[in-house]
């Protein structure tokens, strides 16, 4: 087993640094340049802060579903997926700075610096003001704000204690050995499956489903959950891939890359199914206050070409591109497909956060681009610092030797 | 100079895939093994071509998919245009979203039906057909490997049979 430690090159370094200084100033340079359309006053740069949510969201969601891969891969005691273990914990560790940034954003908006969350303003619940929305006051209980705070602070730090201590057992089992810690974790992981089982969707409706606070649907907790997964799924996949071109991660063979991109089949698959179902059921019954979410992404702001675009890079081009047996082994389609799907996703969350909340005010400009790059740019750093910090392949587990005779 | 077929039976898989391996790098082909559980990795051994079912299914899906629209097609719009939740249906394309989760559903059925009624036929296993294992115990703790070859070279092959572990040798 040789070329064991991951090096962060000082020019993959560089790189992540060029992205993440493009975010910032973009950022910047957005406060300033997002002003007010003609006639709304008091407008709180709506524009950049939803821009900042769908990044906060989108790139905290691949940290989380890393974390919920790996208890995934303990609790069904998964051996094949040991020689890639390395490679999603790596991931997994994006989840903290995203549960800072998404922290950051969910205080901002409670401070009033931005208005993203109609339900956030007193106003709406004060029966004098002209504000008052009675559909709203009705939701009060759910979204007082101690609740909403006891939530959204539970979540995250329930998240993150799962994943230091997956990490750090993980690590442990490399110096002990032995079966104690594995059987450890699978208790641990079985304890945080239950938990995210019913916070994956809570955590979606409270930050995500309340921009259209009016609206809901019981749907949407999956839906979100299936995009954050594909997501996931496409950053382990090119990770490894990324790896294995660099001449690391040898023992990982074609067989595991099958396995991989069968996963990444089967996700897309799962979050078509989700996005198509929520979609038919309410174009089915056609009720008005369940209607108007559609109406707003098809036809009332022009976000008609993008809706289209979400489904065929999301659906359409897994589907006919991964098919073969022979796609899912070939590193060229697999990465290609990757990148599609994970600029579909983006533009899922964007399509979820953006009719919401500037309505027809939206843009797919140099903002929207900027500010991307430099939240890929800080994944790319944190998951190429962790990858550097332990050893590439685990040296101790019960399943080592059953994943590097992996063959199907 | 007639043909022959040998019949080695082993005790065990790894010895006989031992053999095969073997036996290929010979020259010889290996006829079927058969065993009394699948072996992972036999089929790339004996040199069993990877199986085409996979384009059959394809294939079933498309002609399951295709029906069920052609059947959708005339009945909901073109025979008896019928008002689906008050949505227009004056053309298929308004009404697409209902009639997906036929389509996938007739286009699943298609091919799982498709695929087994290949995969029985293909292997023979109809009702009534005759079991075609040579030998019984090899439903129990053997397993048997043919190899069909001819008179000149059978003592070679025999005797790198022996080598490789088989217990039992005939010629039939």
């Amino acid at each position: 087993m040789n070329n064991l430690n991951y090096t962060f090159t000082n020019k993959t370094r560089y790189i992540t640094f060029g992205l993440m200084a493009i975010g910032l100033i973009t950022i910047i340079a957005g406060f300033i340049a997002d002003t007010a359309p003609e006639g709304v006053e008091n407008y709180a740069h709506t524009r950049i802060w939803a821009n900042l949510l769908v990044n906060g969201w989108f790139f905290m969601g691949i940290g989380l579903l890393a974390t919920f891969f790996m208890a995934f891969q303990y609790a069904a005691e998964v051996a094949w997926s040991v020689a890639v273990k390395r490679v999603y914990e790596a991931i997994s560790s994006y989840l903290p700075v995203g549960s800072v940034i998404m922290i950051l954003i969910l205080i901002a908006g409670q401070l009033h610096m931005h208005h993203l969350y109609e339900w956030m303003d007193p106003a709406v619940i004060d029966k004098t003001s002209p504000k008052y929305d009675e559909v709203i006051a009705n939701k009060h209980g759910y979204f007082a704000p101690w609740f909403f705070w006891l939530r959204t602070g539970g979540y995250l730090i329930v998240w993150n204690l799962f994943q230091r201590g997956f990490i750090k057992r993980s690590l442990e089992e490399d110096l002990q050995g032995g079966t104690a810690l594995h059987y450890k974790n699978i208790g641990k992981a079985a304890m945080f499956l239950v938990f995210f089982a019913v916070t994956s969707s809570t955590s979606a409706w409270d930050w995500m489903m309340s921009l259209d606070v009016h609206w809901f649907s019981t749907m949407y907790g999956w839906y979100a959950f299936a995009g954050m997964w594909i997501s996931a799924m496409i950053t382990i996949i090119l990770f490894v891939l990324f790896l294995k071109r660099k001449g690391y991660l040898e023992q990982v063979n074609e067989s595991h890359i099958h396995d991989l991109g069968k996963w990444v089949f089967a996700v897309s698959f799962l979050w078509s199914y989700l996005w198509f179902c929520q979609f038919m059921l309410i174009w089915y019954t056609n009720i008005p206050e369940e209607i108007i979410y559609f109406q707003d992404r098809l036809h009332n702001y022009g976000y008609m070409g993008l809706m289209w675009t979400v489904f065929f890079m999301n659906f359409v081009f897994p589907m006919v591109l991964l098919m073969s047996r022979d796609a899912k082994r070939n590193y060229f389609f697999l990465t290609f497909v990757g990148c599609i799907i994970f600029a579909g996703h983006w533009l899922d969350v964007f399509m979820m956060v953006m009719p919401g909340t500037v309505h027809g005010a939206w843009g797919l400009g140099w903002m929207e681009i900027g500010t991307a790059l430099g939240f890929l740019g800080l994944l790319l750093f944190v998951v190429n610092r962790a990858l550097s910090k332990a050893p590439l392949m685990v040296q101790k587990h019960p399943y080592l030797d059953e994943t590097l005779h992996h063959h199907i | 100079m007639s043909n022959l077929a040998i019949h080695a039976i082993y005790d065990d898989e790894e010895p006989l895939m031992a053999s095969a391996a073997q036996l290929r790098t010979m020259g010889v082909k290996v006829k079927d093994v058969f065993s009394p559980f699948p072996i992972h990795g036999i089929d790339g051994v004996i040199g069993v071509p990877r199986t085409r079912i996979a384009i059959c299914a394809f294939i079933y899906g498309i002609t399951g998919l295709c029906l069920a629209t052609w059947m959708m097609w005339y009945m909901m719009i073109h025979d008896w245009p019928t008002d689906i939740g008050g949505k227009p249906s004056f053309a298929y394309y308004m009404n697409v979203p209902a009639f997906i989760p036929i389509s996938f559903e007739s286009t699943v059925l298609c091919a799982a039906h498709g695929m087994a009624i290949t995969y029985y036929l293909r292997c023979w296993l109809v009702p009534g057909a005759k079991a075609k294992n040579p030998d019984s115990r090899t439903t129990d703790d053997k397993f048997l490997m043919i190899v069909e070859t001819n008179e000149d070279n059978s003592k070679s092959i025999e005797a790198a049979l022996k080598s490789g572990g088989a217990i039992e040798i005939s010629y039939k």
